[in-house]
């Protein structure tokens, strides 16, 4: 095997100035998450980049199609080794730059010599191997000038490394760097489309959803969940907090006019979600709401769910077309799990005719002759909690001897 | 009646024990309809699931290009009038080869009532296709090429990777290919850049159950449905799914692609013993398959002889062989594939077809090496 470690390079963050180490650590840390199947990986980190060292092709191909899924790395490349004599160093120039052989590119050889007692200058390693790559790679043409591909090899003490292929990241900052949020977590496209965006920009998510049995299924649930382990691929484990929903509901049923219901219903929930917050320790709510989408998705609606609470509510997708939404879901995976057809809180009950515009005082008034609050501190008492990712599932064994 | 020995597994093939077994499973404990929403349902739709799964990592594409059908006639069918009916806006113009199985032939045949022009690519005495003859076929307007991977009744392995270079480069054509009967003996999949664009697979044929098959895509393809109703199948095929059938050809998939070296390396060795000995038999004996062919088949045909006649010489030592193809091996006439390969006269009558399988041992092929023997030595009288 030539290959040695993996280069990364960091997003974001290369702009950011003291709370660097921080973002670095923060990267770490959700790389060996990611790759906890690995066993332990050795990192080693510098001011703007890090190497991790490579074991075997497994771990190689393992790392190359996972890392791109981890936020704040703007770039990687694998680097390769070998022996500090010309010959090999040839032949490995070769193996490397097989990789291109598809199509037409630009390059050039870049020599960096940090072991000066190496008998060949810079120059002369670069000419020597330009020399003798070019000749076997019809594809190839020289190019000083921002060329396509650039070889990079450098001479160092212990061995010549050599890398060409830089692969994109994700881009982003490192999740966790920027503090925890609530993600209302619905089972439908929006909210998945919505915690992967809050993630993106390093946000660490909890996430809430509301269970009304019997009416909403284990189905329901279940796909919920599947949606709180998808999100977890992009370098976090993520806690599910699930509520009994059922009772506060009913009660709203009951007791407040079908056409405000629903925004009552929304604004019982974010109740429930704010003390959960609280509860937790998280900043910020996060929602998959998207102007104008659906009734409580008006400006009108939004406020007047809104006023239940002073806590930032965020709102990825708020000016974010359906379409839009549907190609992030389906890149990120969640697509095909969120239109699995099974009924959710949000969608029993639903009103005939719900208000686009509800008025506060109004939505107050019917809402002050029941006590919610009781059943809002009940609710989020009897609460259940997840933890993803979740080990390999015992339905995985289940089916194994038939199959 | 002697023990017998079943040789001939390119007809069918008796179904695993391991196979068998999952079947039975499922059948007791996971019946439930996979479309219905209740715990059970979700639980065999599950199952289901990783079934897919299964055959699309075998098959190296991703689950929802697999579709289950009720077999490799059904496969091709679905595949031919699929790929053919929804690309009319480029043309109507489709390849195939004279020696396919008759439910490719068939579905063309019906397709050129239509008003589709189908042309045919011809085989070589090895009962192998030219690429130059695809080259100067293929046209701007070809829509579907359908090639077998390996043929049924000698053999004989298709150049599909080559093909598939020259169809993509030459036209916007998909590559249909009939992996019937290659499918657990060589190597057929959708990995790399070139290669087939849909494949057919059987369950009978790789030690699973009749009823059950696969049609697999490289990429979502945009199909009229041919099953109408429940939606079942990505809305393709409707109909519930043999939840049971899947899982059994999932796993008898998975055994076959495990197993295939080592079986490719037994076929082989004994289809070498057995070509040795036929070989012997000089002007007698003609051999159909080449030693570029499928390990699995041999075939030949005895000099004047009626396929039928050592067909029941060897059934009555014990030793199940076929003549061409068992789907028309009752028909009098001789077969499209023996025709297409231009044999003297003298060796159409009756060709023999022998085929392996996971079940057979090295003392089945001692026994018929005997009866072989046996049997071309009492009928030789006749033949001389």
């Amino acid at each position: 095997m030539i290959w040695k470690e993996i280069l990364i390079r960091y997003g974001e963050l290369s702009t950011k100035g003291r709370n660097k180490m921080d973002f670095i650590r923060r990267l770490r840390e959700n790389i060996r998450h990611a790759f906890a199947d690995l066993g332990h990986l050795h990192i080693r980190t510098e001011r703007d980049r890090m190497f991790i060292a490579i074991e075997s092709e497994e771990q190689m191909q393992t790392l190359i199609t996972g890392l791109p899924k981890i936020f704040g790395i703007q770039s990687f490349s694998p680097v390769a080794a070998c022996e500090k004599d010309m010959e090999s160093m040839k032949q490995l120039a070769i193996t490397i730059m097989e990789t291109f052989k598809d199509e037409q590119h630009t390059f050039k050889v870049e020599v960096k010599r940090t072991d000066k007692s190496f008998p060949l200058e810079s120059h002369a390693i670069q000419r020597e191997i330009g020399g003798y790559v070019l000749p076997q790679f019809q594809n190839l043409s020289v190019k000083v000038k921002q060329p396509d591909i650039e070889l990079r090899v450098e001479v160092r003490h212990d061995a010549t490394y050599m890398m060409a292929q830089v692969i994109q990241g994700a881009g982003g900052m490192p999740v966790g760097s920027n503090g925890k949020s609530l993600l209302m977590l619905s089972g439908g496209i929006d909210s998945p489309v919505a915690g992967y965006l809050m993630m993106k920009r390093g946000v660490r998510l909890e996430a809430i959803h509301f269970f009304s049995p019997p009416y909403t299924s284990q189905n329901s649930l279940e796909k919920v969940k599947v949606l709180a382990n998808e999100l977890t691929k992009f370098g976090a484990s993520i806690r599910l907090h699930v509520i009994p929903f059922t009772e506060i509901q009913v009660l709203i049923k009951e007791k407040v006019p079908s056409n405000v219901s629903m925004t009552t219903t929304r604004r019982m929930m974010l109740k429930v979600a704010d003390q959960v917050r609280e509860e937790i320790g998280a900043l910020a709510i996060v929602t998959g709401e998207s102007l104008g989408q659906v009734a409580s998705q008006t400006l009108e609606s939004l406020t007047a769910i809104n006023a239940v609470t002073n806590t930032p509510i965020l709102r990825p997708l708020i000016s974010t077309d359906k379409l839009e939404i549907i190609d992030i879901a389906e890149k990120i995976g969640t697509y095909e799990t969120s239109i699995q057809p099974f009924e959710d809180c949000c969608t029993i009950f639903t009103p005939a005719s719900p208000k686009t515009k509800p008025k506060l005082e109004k939505v107050e008034h019917y809402e002050s002759f029941s006590d919610f609050d009781e059943l809002i501190e009940r609710a989020v008492k009897n609460r259940e909690v997840y933890i993803f990712p979740k080990k390999e599932e015992q339905q995985q064994d289940k089916f194994a001897d038939l199959l | 009646m002697v023990n017998t020995i079943y040789l001939d597994n390119s007809a069918t093939t008796k179904p695993l024990k391991e196979v068998m077994q999952a079947f039975m499973t499922v059948n007791e404990q996971y019946y439930a309809n996979p479309a219905s929403i209740h715990a059970m349902g979700v639980e065999s739709n599950d199952l289901l699931m990783r079934a897919r799964e299964q055959v699309a990592d075998i098959l190296q594409t991703e689950a929802k290009n697999v579709l289950f059908t009720s077999g490799g006639t059904e496969s091709n069918n679905a595949a031919i009038f699929g790929i053919a009916h929804s690309n009319t806006h480029i043309g109507k113009h489709i390849l195939t080869t004279e020696i396919e199985h008759p439910s490719v032939l068939e579905t063309v045949k019906q397709l050129e009532k239509e008003g589709y022009d189908v042309e045919y690519l011809h085989v070589n005495q090895d009962g192998v296709i030219s690429l130059d003859d695809l080259r100067t076929k293929i046209r701007k307007d070809t829509i579907l090429v359908s090639i077998m991977h390996v043929n049924n009744e000698m053999g004989a392995v298709q150049p599909i990777y080559e093909a598939a270079k020259i169809i993509h480069e030459m036209s916007r054509a998909f590559l249909h290919v009939d992996a019937v009967q290659s499918f657990g003996k060589l190597a057929v999949s959708f990995k790399g850049e070139e290669g087939p664009d849909c494949i057919s697979i059987s369950g009978h044929k790789i030690h699973g159950f009749k009823g059950s098959g696969v049609l697999a895509f490289r990429k979502k393809l945009k199909w009229q449905p041919y099953a109408l109703g429940g939606g079942q199948e990505f809305g393709l095929r409707s109909g519930t799914v043999a939840v049971p059938q899947a899982v059994a050809l999932a796993k008898a998939a998975r055994l076959a692609v495990e197993t295939m070296k080592d079986r490719a390396t037994k076929y082989r060795q004994w289809q070498n013993e057995i070509r040795a000995q036929l070989e012997g038999y000089g002007e007698a004996v003609h051999i159909l398959s080449t030693p570029q062919g499928a390990a699995h088949i041999l075939s030949f045909s005895v000099r004047d002889l009626k396929g039928e006649v050592i067909i029941n010489a060897m059934q009555k030592r014990g030793i199940i062989v076929s003549t061409s193809s068992a789907c028309s091996s009752k028909q009098t006439k001789t077969s499209h594939v023996v025709e297409a390969l231009h044999l003297d006269e003298h060796y159409k009558k009756g060709v023999i077809r022998i085929s392996f399988g996971a079940h057979n041992t090295v003392e089945d092929i001692e026994q018929l090496k005997q009866v072989l023997a046996e049997v071309i030595m009492e009928l030789k009288g006749e033949i001389m």
